[in-house]
């Protein structure tokens, strides 16, 4: 430790400065007063919404991680070509005014569409891009999903062009409940509740089922695995499919929230949630969770909180900014996550 | 597409074969099916090779059918002739797929689902015949560019030799017409007379497509001969020498060509010589020293951004120097922010490398584009009115004069790189690349070795944005997206890893062939990304590969062959 002498003062200062920020900003806004108890909600509110679908795509990274070791940097992308199924379902449905008047069986279709293209995609790109590098070492598998990202991205954009289409925004979404005073909007609501559920759905699958209990095998020792008799490859396409499923329902979600799809959507959110997943330790199930709602939160409250204090002129526009602060500091000072000691022996 | 004869006794193997012939078209024909899709095809139809006879995206078509059919023949077993069938097979069912589509579109309007799928599409498709005798027509030109393809993959050496320069010419001298045609008018006498032969207004003639095929495919005829005649007995010819020789005749053309071809090349070769500069430096960043940097672009905006403040006649000014000033101030600015960017990431490994560097590089993005920074780097709207660069009385004002010092600097910095390369610095970043722990305990300076990576590649980067600012007089956060590093890090993969030709060759392939087509515009990302897939899966090393690399690869597929968990490399064992 003594040899890092400079770099440790360095990284110290970061930390420093960062904490610095926080501290500050959080004093100086609360001095300050400019947001009322009801923009605070807001913004925790708004927070836990986006969390609850970083998480979800944060999933995706982690299993994904854990069975391969592989940082699949397409998955955003995925998340996106379940936004943009679930457009060509929702616009129709929308214009028809079908899914003003029955919202159940509307969203079902919806998502139902969203999943099944997210989940053949996810199975699609994992058979032919990644499948052939199982056994290959350094960056390569890595630069080939980075390949896979943009292969993905642009064939949305040449197949149904580079505009941004509005997302379809029924009025039982804009709907809102009082809750003690405070204005709950039905869209966050709705897209927590279903985001738990679904997560909860997927614990089950992976705590409970048999298949679950193999996927778990193959992310502790994946050759004792094989050699246990567990088909790696059936345990890799359960994964792909999992994360494609909860890709699927986070890209919708996500366009419901921000009413919009377009080609690069989900490179952002993507790599904000594998940012998640780092945060909660990859590899661990509940530490994507974890992560996912921690970074919507600190991504949604702090630029008020933090930078509101220190007179940043505009500061939502610094929203990706924080995300991606997290992002590095959890990758620089923390890459075995709150709760992924085990993977961290292993990256050592 | 049952005309494939099973030979009586083959009935039994021939099964597989033929499922492997349909797959193979399969494969080929989802292929097509994509790119018609994503509208590749039909962006691509609207340049001809042979004006009236033969557009590009149909030679595309025919080309994916052609191929599945030289790879359905490559794969079988069987005699030459069943081989032959099994193409023709390949190539129809390649084009079954784009019938299904073509019967589709025919049928329902999917327009406003996908754009690409127009009314212009189907005429193209079926030849603007109708559905029935066009979709026919479709299958069999498959079935018959699968036959050829199939043909010229079993046919001997010396026709292989002939029949693909011919063809590649023919492409070439079509698809690039308006730049050749438009060079050769400079000339009077012969040169233009043979012009006018060879092409018409709009493009090659057919009689110009045949002799230029003949003559290149005599030609390439004419180079195999001549190379088998040499004595058996001669030493073989030094490899090495032998690239290096090519290398220096495509440098020389390089650097000759704007001159006499005009502002527009001049202007295409520039941007590829910005590239070239910044595939030199992430190459000393991911080909030596094995750090997969995807925020390489916050250094060329680095360097803009200096360029910019410090040169600008607008508000935004904070000096007025001039360019050559400015110029080594932004360079030496890049590299104190390259050392800034690699201190915090010095710990960092491998892909979370990658992941940490891509989220510095968007901080710096997101920064210039905020309100917050906005009275110095002037936000959304950048910073105008840069000068062009000076010399005495003499403003640098064309492109062409542009490019002369985009290829100045690119000389300086490929001899500093090369230097590098096998300077005692270059070995220890090699030595990192392979392993870091073993570096380090070769007693390697490890925080040294890698903060030398990040500022000597971030150098090159800011030279580059330096030069990229007083082409454009102006700099915008729009210019800095993560697609810039991609683009970089595209080039240098196709290129080969850790190679300086490499770099040249894959700047030249990425970014200079594309610009030439020019409406090839957005889907150069496409491309970029399938060609990051194809290159790691085929050919990691490169098309250009360093020695040191391509030794070390081959000798790693031996060692993998053996055993797969014992490679000693930096990244997860698995």
């Amino acid at each position: 430790m003594a040899r890092m002498g400079a770099v440790d003062v360095a990284l110290w200062g970061m930390r420093i400065g960062v904490v610095l920020v926080v501290v500050v900003g959080t004093i100086g806004t609360l001095i300050k007063g400019r947001y009322t108890a009801a923009q605070w909600f807001d913004f925790v509110m708004f927070g836990l919404t986006i969390g609850s679908i970083y998480a979800q795509i944060a999933l995706g990274y982690t299993m994904v991680y854990g069975v391969l070791r592989l940082i699949n940097f397409a998955h955003g992308d995925i998340v996106m070509t379940g936004a943009f199924a679930g457009y060509f379902v929702a616009a129709p449905l929308d214009r028809s005014g079908f899914l003003q008047n029955h919202p159940v069986p509307g969203m079902v279709a919806i998502l139902v569409v969203a999943i099944a293209t997210s989940t053949t995609i996810a199975l699609l790109t994992e058979r032919i891009a990644y499948r052939p590098f199982r056994r290959v070492v350094g960056l390569a598998p890595l630069i080939c999903a980075i390949g896979v990202s943009f292969f993905l991205e642009q064939t949305f954009r040449g197949a149904f062009g580079s505009a941004v289409k509005s997302y379809p925004s029924p009025e039982w979404q804009r709907a809102s409940f009082n809750v003690i005073g405070f204005n709950v909007p039905g869209i966050d609501v709705l897209v927590i509740g279903l985001a738990l559920l679904f997560m909860l759905v997927l614990y089950l699958v992976v705590q409970r089922t048999r298949m679950g209990k193999a996927m778990r095998a193959v992310a502790e020792d994946g050759e004792a695995a094989a050699l246990m008799g567990i088909d790696v490859n059936k345990v890799v396409v359960f994964t792909f499919t999992l994360g494609g499923v909860m890709a699927g329902i986070a890209g919708v979600f996500y366009a419901f929230v921000y009413k919009q799809v377009y080609f690069f959507m989900g490179f952002t959110p993507g790599i904000k949630a594998f940012g998640a997943a780092v945060l909660g330790g990859i590899g661990s199930i509940p530490g994507a969770m974890l992560g996912g709602f921690f970074l919507g939160l600190v991504e949604s409250v702090g630029p008020s909180l933090f930078l509101d204090g220190i007179g940043i002129p505009a500061p939502y526009q610094l929203r990706d900014l924080i995300a991606f602060t997290l992002l590095i500091m959890v990758l620089i000072f923390r890459p075995q996550g709150i709760l992924g000691e085990r993977m961290a022996k292993k990256r050592a | 597409m049952s005309g494939v004869h099973t030979p009586p006794g083959l009935a039994a193997p021939i099964h597989p074969i033929l499922r492997r012939a349909v797959l193979t078209g399969l494969a080929f024909g989802a292929g097509a099916v994509h790119l018609t899709v994503v509208g590749v095809v039909l962006m691509l139809h609207q340049r001809w090779i042979v004006v009236g006879t033969l557009s590009l995206g149909e030679a595309t078509l025919l080309a994916i059918a052609a191929g599945a059919g030289a790879m359905a023949a490559a794969n079988a077993g069987t005699a030459a002739g069943a081989r032959i069938m099994l193409g023709l097979l390949a190539g129809a069912v390649a084009a079954a797929p784009l019938a299904a589509l073509a019967v589709l579109i025919d049928l329902v309007s999917l327009r406003a689902i996908f754009i690409a799928l127009s009314p212009d599409l189907l005429a193209m498709l079926t030849l603007g015949l109708g559905p029935a005798t066009g979709i026919a027509l479709l299958i069999a030109g498959g079935a018959g560019a699968g036959l050829l393809g199939a043909a010229l993959q079993q046919s001997p050496r010396a026709v292989i030799r002939a029949v693909l320069p011919g063809a590649t010419a023919v492409v070439v001298a079509g698809v690039f017409q308006e730049l050749i045609q438009l060079m050769l008018q400079q000339y009077e006498g012969v040169v233009n007379d043979v012009r006018a032969f060879l092409y018409s207004w709009e493009g090659l003639n057919p009689a110009g497509a045949i002799t230029i095929f003949a003559v290149t495919a005599l030609l390439g005829e004419a180079v195999g001969l001549r190379r088998r005649r040499r004595p058996a007995h001669a030493p073989p010819r030094d490899p090495r020498r032998a690239r290096m020789m090519r290398a220096g005749i495509a440098l020389l053309v390089l650097a000759v060509l704007p001159a006499f071809a005009g502002s527009y090349i001049g202007q295409v070769l520039m941007l590829v010589g910005l590239y070239i500069l910044m595939g030199m430096g992430l190459n000393l960043e991911i080909g030596l020293a094995g750090l997969l940097d995807l925020g390489f672009v916050a250094f060329f905006a680095v360097g803009a951004y200096t360029t910019a403040l410090l040169t600008t006649e607008s508000a935004h000014a904070l000096l007025h120097l001039s360019y050559w000033l400015a110029m080594p101030v932004a360079v030496l600015l890049s590299i104190l922010v390259g050392v800034l960017f690699g201190l915090p990431v010095l710990g960092v490994r491998g892909d979370y490398l990658a992941v940490a560097t891509l989220g510095l590089g968007e901080i710096v993005r997101v920064i210039v584009q905020s309100d917050f920074a906005a009275p110095l780097l002037g936000g959304a709207q950048g910073i105008l009115e840069i000068p062009k660069p000076r010399i005495g009385p003499y403003v640098l004002g064309s492109p062409v004069a542009l490019f002369y010092v985009t290829l100045a600097a690119a000389g300086v910095a490929a001899f500093v790189a090369w230097r590098l390369e096998n300077s005692r610095l270059g070995r220890a970043w090699m030595a990192l690349r392979d392993d870091e722990d073993v570096a380090q305990a070769l007693g390697i300076n490890l925080i040294q070795c890698k903060l030398l990576a990040y500022g000597l590649g971030a150098a090159f980067a800011g030279l580059a944005g330096s030069i990229f600012a007083t082409m454009l007089t102006s700099v915008y956060p729009s210019s800095f997206q993560l697609l810039i590093s991609i683009n970089v890090l595209a080039l240098i993969i196709v290129g080969g890893m850790g190679s300086l030709p490499g770099v040249v060759l894959g700047a030249v392939a990425l970014i200079g062939l594309p610009e030439l087509l020019r409406e090839f515009g957005e889907y150069r990302y496409l491309f970029y990304g399938a060609v990051l897939i194809v290159m790691m899966r085929l050919r990691p090393e490169g098309l250009w590969p360093s020695d040191v690399r391509q030794r070390e690869l081959h000798a790693r597929d031996e060692t993998l062959a053996l055993d797969a968990g014992s490679d000693p490399l930096p990244v997860q064992p698995r």
